[in-house]
């Protein structure tokens, strides 16, 4: 059971945070990593209109071999994604808490423009110690 | 509208007046005068109550304080968009602390004013702080627990100037939220602050320059130091006080 890696996704596909809290994930450059959060908000959009049953938040989980990918889509459209173990059974909980320290250490910051790359001391230091002390 | 509703009145009451002179004997004239035009004026807030309005901010009993307390995230969010605003208008970082201090120097002054009414308005023997050391405890814990819900983490003396005096903070709640960039890491938004004790000491006329520094240590990365630097009129009063 861990956590990979954290990404935010803001409202119009552009990756805003990255950051990773394990070993195991193959090593990619900044920019392939833009590309992956493109694509993903890309996947996501077309999930979201195949429902057969109404409308559709989108996908919530993808299942891969060695990890499955969690998302989290807030109302405002920001995408919250969490990379973790195929074990790992707490990724629901984790994503809405780091709603909850993104509403607080990003949106309530002054210094941030919003839909832009997250720059926070805060947020790091909060999503570190949350994180950090969430793994075995 | 609280404005405009006195002016018709006045003008009203003047008119009637102009014509009671020319027949003031008329006793017709003089019941309309008090009764017709004046009435509906009188009872303003009557009416605005029954509608949809809420009740006025200004009838609110002053001395309650249960549940006049401030959302912190409404207020993190104001403080905000405050710095954001403010930080558009200033050419620089020296500017801007001194526009959150001018903002928070209102705040100040408007506090003293409740917090003696609050503590002294009922009291048979009203009395009122003059020395130093009084003052900066006072503001040290009510001040700090009327504007921030709890009090300050330690009052300090300068070694080297005797004129300066240092209230600390460990974790100011104003800069919970707040991440300071790093090229404007010399900035702390707790001027806000310092302008409400500028203010306190203003209006119990202890003249002070007063100023917030940032003074992070391991254990408590937001601590701010607020630094008074007192007029050398308050420190003469202090020696003829002794």
């Amino acid at each position: 059971m861990a956590i990979f890696s954290l990404w935010v996704i803001n409202k119009a596909g552009g990756l805003v945070y990255q950051r990773n809290f394990a070993d195991g994930l193959a090593p990619l450059t900044s920019n392939e990593y833009l590309v992956l959060a493109g694509t993903l908000h890309g996947i996501h959009a077309i999930t979201s209109r195949l429902s057969p049953m109404g409308s559709s938040s989108g996908v919530q989980v993808i299942e891969a071999e060695t990890f499955k990918l969690n998302i989290l889509l807030t109302v405002t459209g920001t995408k919250f994604v969490l990379l973790t173990s195929l074990t790992d059974t707490t990724a629901d909980s984790v994503l809405q808490k780091v709603y909850d320290i993104y509403a607080d250490a990003v949106m309530k910051n002054p210094f941030h423009t919003p839909e832009m790359p997250i720059r926070s001391e805060g947020f790091d230091t909060r999503i570190g110690s949350f994180i950090g002390t969430g793994q075995t | 509208m609280a404005y405009a509703q006195p002016h018709p009145r006045l003008s009203v009451v003047s008119n009637s007046s102009q014509s009671s002179s020319t027949d003031h004997l008329s006793p017709t004239t003089n019941s309309t005068r008090f009764s017709l035009p004046s009435a509906p004026s009188l009872h303003p807030p009557a009416s605005n109550k029954s509608g949809p309005n809420r009740p006025n901010i200004y009838d609110r009993n002053l001395n309650k304080t249960r549940g006049a307390e401030v959302s912190s995230a409404a207020f993190a969010f104001l403080f905000s968009e405050i710095i954001q605003y403010t930080q558009k208008r200033v050419s620089g970082i020296n500017d801007l602390e001194r526009q959150l201090n001018t903002l928070g120097y209102r705040i100040g002054s408007r506090a003293l004013e409740l917090m003696v009414w609050r503590a002294e308005g009922s009291s048979k023997a009203p009395k009122r702080e003059i020395k130093l050391l009084s003052v900066l405890v006072m503001i040290h814990a009510q001040v700090w627990k009327a504007v921030f819900g709890k009090t300050a983490d330690a009052i300090e003396r300068s070694v080297e100037n005797p004129d300066e005096y240092m209230i600390v903070d460990n974790d100011p709640p104003i800069e919970r939220y707040i991440s300071v960039p790093r090229d404007m890491s010399q900035l702390s938004c707790s001027s806000f602050t310092a302008g409400i004790v500028e203010a306190v000491l203003d209006g119990l006329s202890f003249p002070a320059r007063v100023t917030a520094h940032n003074t992070p240590i391991a254990q408590f990365p937001n601590r701010t130091t607020i630094l008074i630097k007192l007029e050398k009129s308050v420190l003469e009063r202090e020696e003829l006080l002794k």
